[in-house]
C-alpha cells in the first residue's frame, strides 16, 4: 500500500456536507483545473511553498490509517450533535491507493463516524461502485457539461466523469452535485440547458445542487508555489441567480455556495 | 446616528437616547445622609440598627426622579447617570474626584460643589472610618508586598460584598409582608435561654427599618405621581402618572399582582439593595423569564395586558438599568473592573424548579429587547440545557453572532452540578441556579457567594524563577525557593511552583478572612438580608453568614499562560533539552530581545493549551488540581468555603502589565488571556480544539469559567455558520462546559474603530463576563481584544 500525501487536516469544516465536519486533503489530482482553489492539491508530491517575506513551509505528509482516524475522531461530538463527520477530499481522494482509502473509511465507519467523499469523478469506476453505498454522501463536481470543453479547460474529457455520476446515481448514493461557474465559460443558457438536459435524461437526482462561483481564493497559494495564475471572471449575482432559478423548475434544492 | 433611535416604541427610543447621552456624574446626596445619621446615631445604637436608620432616613429625604416618559420609576442617584458615592467603604480624596472628572474612560462629572463637600463634610468624617483605611491598616506586610506586585487585588477594597441575584420571592410579598415575617421572629426571641438574643434583635430590628424606608420609597412615589399627574396638561401622560401612583401604592408594600406592578417591585428593590451599600456593585433580577411569567400568562389571558405592552415595561427596566453607571473606582480596582457596568446579568431560559425548561414566551420577549435595545446593561445571558427547544437557542444564537456579546452562552446543567457539588440541595440548585453578574455561578436569594479578588497564576510562576523578587516594584515579596538552574526535574520545578502558589494563597486567604471579619462587624446589609434566605429565619446578617449558603471566591486569572510556561521548561529544558535554564531566564530578562531563536522555540514548537493536544493540556490539569488544592475548601470567618473560579473582568490586562515575559513567548506588560481562553496566537487549530481543550478543565469542581471565542463575521455567516455556533455550543455543554461567548466582529474593523474611535460610538464587544463600548475601553484593552485570536477557517 502507498501512502498518500495529505496536505491540510482541517477541523470545523462548515462548507463540505452537512453539520461541522473535520476535512481531509489529499495531495494529487487528475485534474489540473487551472481556477483551482487548492492548487498544492494537484500534485501527489510533496511541494515547498515560499511566501512573499522568504518563510518557506513544505505542504504534503503522509499518515498511517490509525493516526488518521485517531485525528478525525477527536471533534467527534461535534459531529454527533450536528450530523457531521468527516470529508475526504482533495486533490482528489479516489485515485489514491484505494487499499488505504478503504481502510480509512471502514475505520471510520466502525467508530460510529460517517464518511463524505468530495470528488471531481475521474477515478475508476469500480472503485465508485465499491463506495456508493459506504459513503454517507458524495460532493460530486462538473465543471463542463461538454466533453471538449472539459478537456481544454481540466485537462482531461468528462466522459468517465458522467459515467460514474450516472453508476453512483443509479445506485442510490447520495449526491451533493457541485456546479463550478464561470462566467463567460459556462453559465450561458445553451450551457444551462444542456447540462439540465443531461441530468433529467439521466435520471440524476441529487439531494442537493450546490452552485459554488468562481473566486480566487486559489492565487495567493499560487503564487507560493510559483505557479502561474491564470484569471477568470466571477459570475455575477443575477448570472448564479438566473442560474438557480432555473435549477429550481427542475430540483428541490438548490443553494449558492457549499 | 440612528443607533439612539433604538426602541420599539417613541418612548423608549427618547428614554434610551436620554441613557446613552447622558454624561455620568456623582451625587454626594447619599453620602451627605449617611453622614447625618452617623454623626446623630453611631456609637449608640448597634450596627445593624444604625443601618437600618441610615437607610430608612435615605429613602425618607433622598431627590425621587420621575422623568418625562417614565413607566417605570427609580433611580440610585438624583437623575439618570447619576453615580452616588460610599465614603463608608471608600473615602475619595480630592485627587481621586479630579481624576474621575478627567481621566479618559469611566469618567464621572464632579461639580466644584461636590469637590467642597468632600473636603468640608465627608473626608473630616470617613477618611478614618472607611473600611478602605481600616483594612489596609490591619493587613500586614505580607499582603501588602503580594498586593502590590498584582498577585492578586482585593473586590472588598473599595466595594462590598454582593453581586448577588435575586429569586422569586419578592413577588410574593412586600416589605409589609416582610416586616410582618420580622416582627415575628422579633417576637419569638428568647432573652433568657439565646446568648445570641441581644445581636438577634438588633439584626432584626435593623431589617425591620429598611423595610420601612422600602415601603416609604414606594408611597413617596405614588405622590409624587399624582402631584405630577394634576399638573400635567396632557391627558394621555395624566393617565400614565395616574396609574403609575396606583402601582407605587401597591408595590413594594405589598405582593405585585400585575405584570407591570412586577418589574416596578424588582426594580425599586435594586434600587434599595445597591444604594444601601456599595455591593460589588451589582444586585441582579436573576431569572427574569420565570419570575414574570405567571404575571403575563394571567394577564394576557385576562385581556389586561398586550404583548407589545410588556414588551414596552420590558424596554423601560433595561433603561433603568442602563442608566445607572457603576460607583466610581478608583486605582487597582479600577484597573480590574474599568467599566460604567453595574455586573447586572438576566438570566433567560434556564431550568425551572422542577426541572423542566424555562423557555416561555417572556423569555422571547426579553431576547427581542435585548437585540432591539442593545444596551450595555443589563448584561444578558442564556442558560441552555439539553431539554432547551433549539429554537430558543438558535434565536439567541441569532442575537450573538451580530457581534456585540450578548447574550452568552451558559449551562444549566453545568451550574446545576456545580452548586450541587458545592453542597446545595436539588430543589434550591434548580430553582435558583443562575450565573450571576459574570461568570459564577449562585444560588439566588439564597447564597451569599463573595467574589474575593482575583490572582495572578502565571506571576506565581514567574515569583519561582525570580526566587521571589519582583521587578514590577523592584522587591523582595514572597520567599527564595532556589534557582531554577538548581532544579534538577521538571517535578521539582513543580514542586517549587505549587509551594509558592500556596504561599500566595495563604497571604491571600489569611487576607479576605481579615476582610471578611471587618464586614461582619461593621457593615451589615440589612435589606439585602431581608431577601436572602434565612437570614430572618437565623436573625444573621448576609455579611455574617445568614444567608443559607455562603461562598467565597477567588477567581484565578491566566492559566493558559502558566501551562504553556510549563510546557516549554518541561519540554525543552527538561525533555529534548533545546534550551537551557540560563538561556531561558536571560531571555526572560530581555523580553526575548536578541533571543530570537529561543522566542521561536518557546512560541511556536511546544505544544500549546486550546489545541487538543494531551502533552499540553495534562498540564493544564495540573496547574488546575493544584489551584485546587491551594485555595478550595478553605472555611472563612463567616462559615463559607473558598472555592476557585476562572474569570478575569479586566484584570488579565492589569495582571499582564505587572509582568515581565513569559517563558511561552508573551512579551512582557503584554495582558494575559481572559477566563480559560488560550494564550492569544497558541491555539492554531480552530474553534473545536479550543472547545475540546477547555472541557478537560474539570469545570464542575468550579464556581463557574469563562471561554471567550472571536470570529470574523464571515466564518459564521448563513445558516450554516448558525448551525455550526449553535454545535459548538450543544458540545461544549455537553463536556460540561460552563461558559462560552462570542465576539463577531473582525479585525479591520477594529483597527479602524481604534483610529477613528467618533465613527463607532456604537460598537459594542465582548470583554470579559460583560459587553463594553469599544471606546470605553483603554487602549492595552482595545489591543487585547484585537490581538485574540480570530477563528477562522
Amino acid at each position: 500500500m502507498s501512502v498518500p500525501y495529505v496536505f491540510n487536516v482541517q477541523r470545523f469544516s462548515i462548507n463540505d456536507g452537512p453539520g461541522l465536519r473535520t476535512t481531509v486533503f489529499f495531495k494529487g489530482c487528475p485534474l489540473s483545473c487551472p481556477w483551482c482553489h487548492n492548487p498544492e492539491s494537484i500534485s501527489f508530491e510533496p511541494e515547498v511553498m515560499v511566501s512573499a517575506d522568504g518563510g518557506a513551509e513544505v505542504v504534503g505528509r503522509q499518515y498511517p490509517v490509525a493516526e488518521l482516524v485517531e485525528l478525525c475522531a477527536k471533534d467527534q461530538i461535534f459531529y454527533d450533535q450536528s450530523g457531521g463527520g468527516v470529508t475526504l477530499s482533495g486533490g482528489e481522494v479516489m485515485v489514491q491507493d484505494f487499499g488505504y482509502v478503504t481502510e480509512l473509511v471502514e475505520s471510520l465507519r466502525a467508530k460510529g463516524i460517517t464518511v463524505g467523499i468530495d470528488t471531481c469523478g475521474l477515478a475508476p469506476s469500480e472503485r465508485f461502485t465499491a463506495l456508493a453505498n459506504r459513503a454517507a454522501f458524495f460532493l460530486y463536481d462538473l465543471k463542463f457539461i461538454d466533453s471538449e470543453k472539459h478537456r481544454q479547460y481540466c485537462g482531461a474529457p468528462n466522459d468517465l466523469i458522467l459515467k460514474n455520476l450516472k453508476l453512483l446515481a443509479d445506485a442510490g448514493a447520495n449526491l451533493y452535485l457541485r456546479l463550478i461557474l464561470l462566467e463567460g465559460l459556462n453559465t450561458d443558457s445553451q450551457t444551462i440547458e444542456s447540462t439540465l438536459n443531461w441530468l433529467v435524461e439521466h435520471e440524476i437526482r441529487p439531494t442537493e445542487v450546490n452552485l459554488l462561483p468562481y473566486h480566487r481564493f486559489g492565487q495567493d497559494k499560487a503564487v507560493k508555489l510559483g505557479r502561474p495564475w491564470r484569471e477568470f471572471v466571477t459570475p455575477s449575482d443575477e448570472t448564479v441567480n438566473r442560474y438557480k432559478e432555473r435549477l429550481e423548475s427542475v430540483f428541490t434544492q438548490v443553494t449558492i455556495g457549499g | 446616528m440612528s443607533e439612539t433611535k433604538r426602541g420599539f416604541t417613541a418612548r423608549t427610543q427618547r428614554l434610551r437616547e436620554q441613557s446613552e447621552t447622558t454624561r455620568p456624574s456623582i451625587s454626594l446626596e447619599r453620602a451627605l445622609i449617611e453622614t447625618e445619621v452617623y454623626q446623630q446615631w453611631e456609637g449608640k445604637v448597634p450596627t445593624p440598627v444604625l443601618r437600618g436608620l441610615f437607610f430608612k432616613d435615605l429613602m425618607r429625604r433622598r431627590t425621587l426622579y420621575l422623568g418625562d416618559d417614565e413607566l417605570i420609576v427609580g433611580e440610585k442617584g438624583v437623575a439618570p447617570q447619576s453615580a452616588p458615592t460610599f465614603p463608608e467603604l471608600c473615602c475619595h480624596t480630592l485627587e481621586d474626584l479630579d481624576n474621575m472628572d478627567a481621566r479618559e474612560r469611566v469618567s464621572f462629572a464632579v461639580t466644584d460643589a461636590d469637590r467642597h463637600l468632600q473636603a468640608e463634610v465627608i473626608i473630616p468624617f470617613w477618611a478614618e472610618r472607611a473600611t478602605m483605611t481600616k483594612m489596609y491598616a490591619q493587613l500586614p506586610e505580607a499582603w501588602h508586598l503580594l498586593f502590590n506586585a498584582g498577585l492578586f487585588t482585593e473586590f472588598m477594597a473599595q466595594r462590598g460584598p454582593g453581586h448577588t441575584v435575586a429569586d422569586g420571592k419578592i413577588y410574593r410579598k412586600g416589605y409589609l409582608d416582610f416586616i410582618a415575617d420580622i416582627e415575628a421572629e422579633l417576637a419569638k426571641i428568647d432573652y433568657g435561654q439565646d446568648m445570641r438574643a441581644s445581636d438577634r434583635k438588633a439584626e432584626l430590628e435593623g431589617m425591620k427599618l429598611v423595610c420601612e424606608g422600602m415601603v416609604i420609597l414606594g408611597e413617596r412615589y405614588a405622590a409624587l405621581a399624582r402631584e405630577k399627574a394634576l399638573e400635567c396638561g396632557d391627558p394621555v401622560r395624566q393617565a400614565e402618572l395616574e396609574e403609575l401612583a396606583a402601582v407605587c401604592d401597591v408595590v413594594p408594600a405589598h405582593a405585585p399582582r400585575t405584570f407591570r406592578q412586577a418589574v416596578q417591585m424588582y426594580w425599586l428593590t435594586h434600587i434599595g439593595v445597591t444604594s444601601e451599600m456599595n455591593n460589588w456593585d451589582a444586585y441582579s433580577p436573576g431569572k427574569l423569564d420565570q419570575h414574570l411569567e405567571p404575571f403575563y400568562n394571567a394577564e394576557i389571558a385576562a385581556g389586561t395586558l398586550s404583548r407589545e405592552q410588556a414588551r414596552e415595561y420590558l424596554e423601560c427596566l433595561w433603561i433603568k438599568f442602563n442608566n445607572q453607571p457603576a460607583p466610581p473606582k478608583v486605582g487597582i480596582t479600577l484597573k480590574e473592573s474599568a467599566t460604567y457596568t453595574d455586573f447586572c446579568n438576566i438570566n433567560t431560559g434556564s431550568l425551572r424548579p422542577d426541572g423542566t425548561s424555562g423557555v416561555s414566551d417572556v423569555s422571547y420577549l426579553i431576547l427581542e429587547v435585548m437585540d432591539e435595545l442593545k444596551l450595555l446593561q443589563p448584561s444578558s445571558n442564556v442558560q441552555i440545557s439539553r431539554k432547551s427547544p433549539e429554537h430558543f437557542l438558535r434565536e439567541a444564537v441569532k442575537i450573538s453572532r451580530k457581534g456585540w456579546g450578548q447574550p452568552a452562552f451558559y449551562n444549566s446543567e453545568a451550574v446545576v452540578a456545580e452548586l450541587l457539588n458545592m453542597g446545595k440541595t436539588m430543589d434550591d440548585a434548580r430553582e435558583s441556579g443562575i450565573a450571576s453578574g459574570c461568570v459564577e455561578t449562585g444560588t439566588a436569594g439564597k447564597e451569599a457567594y463573595v467574589l474575593t479578588g482575583y490572582f495572578n497564576v502565571p506571576k506565581v510562576l514567574e515569583l519561582v524563577l525570580n526566587r521571589g523578587f519582583d521587578h514590577y516594584t523592584r522587591k523582595q515579596v514572597a520567599p527564595d525557593l532556589g534557582d531554577p538552574r538548581s532544579f534538577g526535574s521538571y517535578e521539582q520545578l513543580y514542586a517549587a511552583y505549587t509551594e509558592m502558589l500556596r504561599y500566595v494563597a495563604d497571604v491571600k486567604v489569611a487576607g479576605n478572612n481579615l476582610i471578611e471579619k471587618l464586614f461582619m462587624d461593621t457593615m451589615p446589609v440589612p435589606l439585602l438580608s431581608v431577601i436572602t434566605d434565612d437570614c430572618i429565619k437565623k436573625g444573621l446578617d448576609y455579611n455574617c453568614g445568614g444567608a443559607r449558603y455562603n461562598t467565597s471566591y477567588i477567581q484565578c486569572v491566566g492559566i493558559a499562560t502558566v501551562t504553556d510556561s510549563l510546557a516549554v521548561i518541561k519540554a525543552h529544558i527538561y525533555g529534548d533539552a533545546q534550551l537551557s535554564w540560563d538561556e531561558l531566564l536571560t531571555a526572560l530578562d530581555a523580553d526575548f530581545e536578541g533571543h530570537d531563536a529561543t522566542f521561536d522555540l518557546v512560541f511556536n514548537q511546544t505544544p500549546k493549551y486550546g489545541n487538543d493536544d494531551d502533552y499540553a493540556d495534562s498540564i493544564l490539569r495540573d496547574v488546575v488540581e493544584s489551584l485546587q488544592q491551594a485555595i478550595a475548601g478553605r472555611p472563612t470567618p463567616k462559615g463559607a468555603k473558598t472555592i476557585v473560579e476562572f474569570l478575569p473582568t479586566t484584570c488579565h490586562v492589569y495582571f499582564g502589565q505587572v509582568m515581565q515575559a513569559s517563558a511561552n513567548g508573551r512579551h512582557a506588560g503584554i495582558p494575559l488571556p481572559d477566563g480559560i481562553s488560550p494564550e492569544k496566537g497558541a491555539d492554531r487549530h480552530g474553534p473545536t480544539a479550543v472547545i475540546k481543550s477547555a472541557a478537560k478543565i474539570d469545570q464542575l469542581k468550579t464556581g463557574g469559567a469563562l471561554l471567550n471565542q472571536k470570529f470574523t463575521p464571515s466564518v459564521i455567516a448563513g445558516e450554516k455558520g448558525l448551525t455550526a455556533v449553535m454545535t459548538l455550543i450543544r458540545s461544549y455543554f455537553a463536556m460540561d462546559g460552563h461558559h462560552i461567548q462570542f465576539n463577531v466582529v473582525d479585525r479591520a474593523t477594529l483597527l479602524d474603530a481604534q483610529a477613528h474611535p467618533e465613527q463607532y460610538s456604537d460598537l459594542i464587544v465582548r470583554v470579559a463576563g460583560y459587553s463594553d463600548y469599544f471606546n470605553n475601553l483603554d487602549k492595552a484593552l482595545q489591543d487585547e481584544i484585537i490581538a485574540r485570536t480570530e477563528q477562522q477557517i
